[in-house]
């Protein structure tokens, strides 16, 4: 039977590609890409959060932000494995986000202005997330689906200590109350912005679907996060910043207004409030790191040759 | 978080895959965890270290922050062999051997649970 024949059978069976299995050249592209880019947005979505660890408001709340921020460092580690599977290397990746040459997802390069934003991206940016990573666990290919199911797992305790933290601000004071209300202002729309473009606008869908790289689309899996989430905002008393937001009943979803295409496309090439920064602080934190890196190598190969002697 | 990065209008599809590197890269290691007693280890994923010890430190930190394994094991990755994939087939095709299976036999019922 044709490689590629054999190939596409056992991805219509819902069997899992694996890393010696032979695959389309496009297949292990776009997997590459997608990972690769996933994997730094673990990486760098330490940052916003990372901001606000010397000021969190409580012990509690600090070891619950440090705990989270290292799951990213974790999930990063876990996405740069799956795709070392498919014949690259992970600092060879690492190198090419330096140089700019690799991106991550836009919503990181957005500031975190004050302590409720924490409590908005547990809720919101890992809700969407979680949403896309849901969807993900049942990707074709098994070192990616596999990392998914294990930080699925642990995205969960990122967004429900979000949501919690947003619950005691809204229960407080008037003005904790609005500190939670500019944050979901702010944060909003960005989320939504997090499914990428519409359906229609979508270069890849089509092939990453027959793949099952990509299950559902991304208007879909922002429909489900829309409807998800309402509920939730009228949970908290506060209140979403979309004058067209209303119930549909004919539809059985909600209705929302249109997205700021051009703020997408701006923050995508680069131009975001925050995108500079955030590759810049990544850069220096390898730099000021490396003479760790080159302890570690000087000590292990004394110690080789120590055992050699 | 996730996704794809979408290819904004004007720029291309293809992104770089490789780079050259000047540093030294750590060798690869493959992790693998028992769960808890009575399971054996399982493969979980990979890292880089500079030797086993920190590989070890490492993998505990990476892949065991909510007590999901009471014993991790680390093995260079170069030190993994496999067969070839089209090898491998060779042994699955053992499938079409039905009479080593306890259910290719026919047991009368009186007989009991056997």
């Amino acid at each position: 039977m044709a490689n590629e024949e054999r190939f596409q059978q056992i991805v219509d069976a819902e069997e899992k590609i694996e890393p010696t299995d032979w695959m389309p050249e496009g297949y292990r592209k776009t997997l590459i890409r997608q990972i690769a880019q996933h994997a730094h947005s673990e990486v760098i979505g330490m940052q916003p959060e990372g901001n606000w660890i010397t000021r969190a408001p409580s012990l509690h709340r600090k070891a619950i932000l440090i705990a989270k921020v290292q799951d990213e460092a974790g999930h990063g580690l876990y996405l740069y494995s799956a795709a070392e599977t498919l014949g690259v290397n992970r600092d060879e990746l690492q190198e090419l986000l330096h140089q700019g040459k690799h991106k991550y997802s836009s919503i990181f390069n957005y500031p975190t202005l004050n302590w409720a934003d924490i409590g908005a991206i547990g809720w919101l940016v890992d809700g969407a997330a979680i949403t896309n990573q849901v969807m993900l666990t049942r990707c074709s290919y098994g070192p990616y689906s596999r990392a998914m199911v294990r930080i699925c797992k642990e995205e969960s305790f990122h967004q429900r200590q979000g949501y919690e933290l947003l619950i005691r601000l809204c229960q407080g004071t008037p003005e904790q109350k609005a500190m939670a209300q500019d944050a979901l202002n702010r944060w909003w729309w960005p989320s939504l912005m997090m499914f990428g473009p519409h359906d229609s606008d979508s270069t890849h869908t089509e092939q990453s679907m027959a793949w099952k790289i990509k299950r559902v689309s991304n208007d879909d899996l922002r429909q489900q996060f829309v409807d998800m989430t309402v509920p939730q905002a009228n949970y908290l008393g506060i209140s979403i910043p979309d004058p067209d937001l209303r119930w549909n009943a004919d539809r059985g979803h909600y209705d929302f207004g249109d997205i700021d295409w051009d703020e997408f496309w701006r923050v995508v090439k680069g131009n975001g409030p925050m995108n500079r920064e955030r590759v810049a602080h990544k850069v220096k934190a390898w730099e000021d790191g490396a003479w760790v890196r080159e302890a570690a190598t000087a000590y292990a190969s004394k110690k080789r040759a120590r055992t050699a002697a | 978080m996730t996704y794809e990065v979408p290819v904004a209008p004007g720029e291309s599809a293809d992104i770089e895959e490789t780079i050259q590197l000047d540093g030294e890269v750590w060798p690869m290691w493959e992790v693998f965890v028992r769960a808890r007693r009575g399971i054996s280890h399982v493969h979980i994923g990979s890292l880089h270290a500079p030797d086993a010890e920190t590989a070890l430190e490492n993998a505990r930190d990476v892949y065991t922050r909510r007590g999901e394994g009471v014993s991790v094991w680390v093995v260079p990755s170069d030190q993994v062999h496999a067969f070839e994939p089209d090898a491998a087939e060779e042994y699955v095709e053992a499938n079409e051997k039905v009479y080593r299976l306890a259910t290719a036999y026919d047991i009368p019922e009186e007989v009991g649970q056997m």
